[in-house]
């Protein structure tokens, strides 16, 4: 027998002050720095390389020195070269992947929360079942099957990427489904797409936002490892993930050619991951009274 | 000796804009003090003050307060903690959220005695009888889920009452209950002051609550007192302008009556002022007003005023006697707008509403009335469509209707309108409000562009929603504007009928009063209207007709006049006995009629 009055809820702030509210936590603006830093590396640095980053220039595993800053590997090809030169396929593929994959998660998600009853239902379980599959295992059975190509690649992240992206969005679009505005633009027979597009999409701005950074980072570290397993970009190409796995056997003769571009990858995905838990807790702490 | 004294309670936020400024009052023990303002006049702010806590951001900057004889604000934070346990309880507002859900009700109740649980049990046992509640074992072991709101909060106030102490805090205790347990509780709180000694302050938005309850009764308003006195003084001979706005803006379950909105919009808390407070919205302004802060006043009724003019004011008052508004008699038309036969409405197994009939005439205002659990919000969804688990028959202006709101016509869907209870829900967050309004006039009638424009101002200006604030996000409107909005946006679909689903039970009673006189005047221009509530008052000053739901059923209906003079349903009556009313000067009541 209670009846709430309704209380006046946090002030729910247009998007335009989201950045501002974001940018007040140091966590977020460590993260922000070394995320924008890195993506900034990986586009400028194939520009800036001193030598071909697939040339044979020294002895494999040289050490630094000899016009070589930070030394050859396994081949012989300078580590300076190809890890400026290695970002760059990385950083688009993951972009892509995150598009599609964020994409295709928010209209499953949205669409399901909508429609309800039996279709949630049915988008909810193929959604299950997509999540029982390990992306990468998935990734290496396509690959093997078809052959490396990059784009392929990309769909197949993407494709990993869907299902938990469809559950979150569903998720968070479904106490917006019983906001009193989303019933009232369907008491007037609003269309279905004008309702998920000006009504419920912008309503859950805050956990797209957060979500769009944690699958970046995910998938970068999805891509690195294909690379890595030998399954993504292919030699003699330069790939941070792939270096790793290239100077593996010389780690005690020449430790800077798995280091760096593991430390590349990490602070890509370390400085990531602070933005966007750093956004979400301070989206949770100023929203959480919403919904 | 006072039990309680506040002197210069002084609270402001980090920024240094003081939300509550020297606020002084002292109460005897055994006294209640009703302490009454608007959303944002910093009366909770004063509330949790007297426990010597200011919530985050905020900061108690000056002033004491004496309880018994400790001044709490000059404690040590242990010792602060150690007084309150003795010397103050407190009564949160949403019971539900106030007691542990994880925890028995005989361990919370115990919790915060000093001494162990057996020693405290006996006592636990009285006070829980005196509240009403049953003390034996079995209760003790409930969960507070379990419990109705009703019995949660008598729950709440047991805890606050059981240690004795010196002051208890009331913060809206009643706000989230029916009138029926709402008027039970306020007599036990009396009660339990008068026969244990203990002051206590309600803090309260409802005049008619703080009437019941107060002995005191205290207004406040952009962080100050305006005025204070005995119940009668402040109720019945108000002297300070907003006081007698305030009393003007709440409607009445006895007579039809006017009601008057208070101009302009409440102070955002931390606004500054040269002069009087209220001075932008008064009607009794002068210019020496904006001068200087005026002190408070002794008024001839007994109490005190912050107002320099109050004997003038007093005198010009009678003056503004109100004459009760005649109901609009004989309406020939044939055809109903809407009727409703045999409506029955379930969630899944359970059946909420049973046979539910029910016309409504053309320019005509049906209040629905129940209390919550009544299933009126349901049979409301049910009309607009949105509850699809209905069997019944509709008609609209002769015609059938759909039950189901896919199968409804563009154009059916046009003519009847629905405004939603939460103001803070109901307008899209990421849009303008001149975008909210156009939405339905692209969708129905094709405009965009200028002509669109120019319909959402006239729109917006019939609603007296001023053009400049077209390009805001609802978030920088108040509650009350936002109704507005949402009533505006329903306008722009040009509708024939309006379902209005407790669209004032949360605002402030002067916001209210503006909402229920804007939906008044529509209906003046030939709008027919459902208006959904549970409270009376409202019902009373702007239905023609009224349905009474209880459990589902319909129990009583007929002509507002008829049903609420002589109910003949035990409901209603009970309902009606219920529900408080501000005791109203002489001079109003006079002329009830039979």
């Amino acid at each position: 027998m209670i009846r709430t009055r309704p209380t006046e809820q946090g002030v729910q702030a247009p998007p335009q002050n989201l950045t501002r509210r974001v940018l007040t936590s140091k966590q977020t603006r460590l993260g922000l720095i070394m995320l924008v830093t890195m993506i900034l590396f990986a586009i400028i640095g194939p520009f800036l390389t001193p030598h071909s980053p697939t040339a044979v220039i020294a002895k494999p595993y040289a050490s630094p020195g000899d016009g070589l800053l930070l030394g050859a590997d396994s081949l012989g090809r300078d580590i300076v070269s190809r890890i400026l030169s290695g970002g760059i396929n990385l950083t688009w593929m993951g972009i892509a992947a995150t598009a599609g994959g964020v994409i295709l998660g928010t209209a499953i998600g949205l669409v399901a929360a909508f429609a309800g009853g039996i279709v949630d239902t049915l988008l909810m379980r193929v959604v299950d079942v997509l999540l029982t599959f390990p992306t990468i295992i998935m990734a290496i059975l396509f690959i093997s099957m078809v052959g490396p190509s990059r784009w392929i690649l990309v769909v197949l992240v993407a494709i990993g990427l869907t299902p938990g992206m469809a559950r979150v969005m569903r998720g968070a679009a479904r106490p917006v489904m019983r906001r009193e505005h989303v019933m009232w633009a369907r008491t007037i027979g609003l269309s279905s797409r004008h309702i998920l597009m000006r009504e419920v999409l912008p309503s859950v701005t805050s956990p797209l936002m957060v979500e769009i950074g944690l699958r970046l980072m995910w998938s970068v570290v999805g891509l690195a490892s294909l690379s890595f397993l030998g399954f993504g970009v292919q030699p003699p190409d330069a790939d941070w993930g792939l270096m790793v796995s290239e100077n593996k056997d010389g780690l005690a003769i020449q430790p800077l050619a798995v280091l760096i571009p593991a430390a590349c990858v990490a602070l890509f995905t370390i400085g990531g991951n602070l933005f966007a838990e750093g956004a979400a807790r301070v989206i949770g702490r100023t929203e959480g009274a919403r919904s | 000796m006072k039990a309680v004294e506040v002197t210069g309670l002084t609270v402001a936020l980090d920024d240094g804009s003081v939300i509550v400024d020297d606020v002084s009052f002292s109460l005897e023990s055994g006294q209640v003090m009703g302490l009454v303002g608007e959303s944002g006049s910093g009366k909770s702010t004063v509330g949790l003050a007297l426990l010597g806590f200011a919530k985050k951001g905020a900061n108690i900057v000056g002033g004491k307060v004496v309880v018994g004889d400790v001044d709490l604000l000059s404690l040590a934070p242990n010792d602060l903690r150690e007084a309150r346990k003795k010397l103050i309880g407190f009564v949160p507002q949403d019971p539900a959220t106030a007691l542990n859900p994880a925890m028995r009700i005989g361990t919370q109740l115990t919790e915060g005695l000093i001494g162990d649980k057996k020693e405290n049990l006996p006592r636990i046992r009285e006070v829980l009888e005196t509240v009403g509640l049953p003390s034996d074992d079995a209760f003790l072991r409930r969960h507070p889920q379990e419990l109705s709101g009703g019995q949660q909060q008598r729950v709440a106030i047991a805890m606050a009452v059981a240690k004795k102490p010196k002051l208890i805090v009331f913060d809206e205790p009643t706000t989230g209950l029916d009138v029926s347990t709402q008027a039970r509780v306020l007599e036990m709180v009396a009660q339990l002051c008068a026969d244990n000694g203990m002051a206590a302050v309600f803090v309260s938005h409802d005049l008619a609550v703080v009437g019941t309850v107060g002995d005191l009764v205290t207004v406040m308003y952009a962080g100050k007192i305006l005025e204070t006195g005995t119940h009668e003084e402040v109720l019945q001979s108000a002297a300070h302008p907003y006081s007698i706005a305030l009393l003007d803006s709440v409607p009445s379950t006895r007579q039809r009556l006017a009601l008057v909105a208070i101009p302009g919009r409440a102070p955002a808390p931390g606004t500054k002022f040269d002069g009087c407070v209220f001075a932008d919205r008064c009607g009794f302004v002068e210019d020496r007003c904006r001068e200087a802060p005026p002190p408070m006043v002794a008024t001839s009724a007994g109490g005190e005023a912050r107002c320099i003019r109050v004997d003038h004011v007093r005198k010009n008052r009678t003056g503004q006697v109100k004459e009760p508004l005649r109901l609009v008699e004989g309406r020939e038309e044939k055809t109903s707008v809407l009727s409703v036969r045999n409506l029955n409405a379930s969630y899944g197994r359970s059946q909420v509403l049973y046979d539910i009939s029910f016309d409504v005439a053309p320019g005509e205002c049906v209040g629905v009335v129940g209390e919550s659990g009544s299933g009126k919000t349901t049979m409301s969804r049910c009309l607009i469509g949105l509850h699809e688990d209905q069997t019944g028959g509709f008609e609209m202006n002769g015609e059938p209707l759909p039950p189901r709101l896919r199968d409804r016509s563009k154009a059916i869907k046009q003519q009847m309108q629905y405004v939603f209870q939460n103001p803070y829900g109901s307008l899209n967050p990421r849009e303008t409000i001149a975008t909210a309004v156009m939405v339905p006039l692209r969708h129905f009638y094709g405009d965009r562009g200028k002509a669109a424009r120019t319909k959402a101002q006239e729109a917006l200006e019939r609603v007296e929603i001023p053009w400049r604030l077209a390009d805001r996000y609802p978030a920088e409107l108040s509650g009350g504007q936002r109704q507005r909005v949402a009533i505006a946006r329903a306008l722009a679909c040009n509708p024939s009928l309006l379902i209005c689903d407790e669209v004032t039970s949360g605002l402030d009673v002067s916001v209210q009063a503006s909402v229920v006189e804007l939906l008044r005047s529509l209906q003046d221009d030939g709008l027919s209207m459902i208006f959904i509530t549970h409270n009376l008052a409202v019902v009373r000053s702007i239905g023609d007709r009224v349905v009474v739901l209880s459990q589902g059923r319909v129990v009583e209906s007929g002509a507002v006049e008829s049903v609420l003079n002589g109910p003949q349903h035990p409901y209603t009556r009970g309902l009606l006995a219920d529900t408080l009313d501000v005791d109203r000067p002489d001079s109003e009541t006079s002329d009830l009629t039979g």
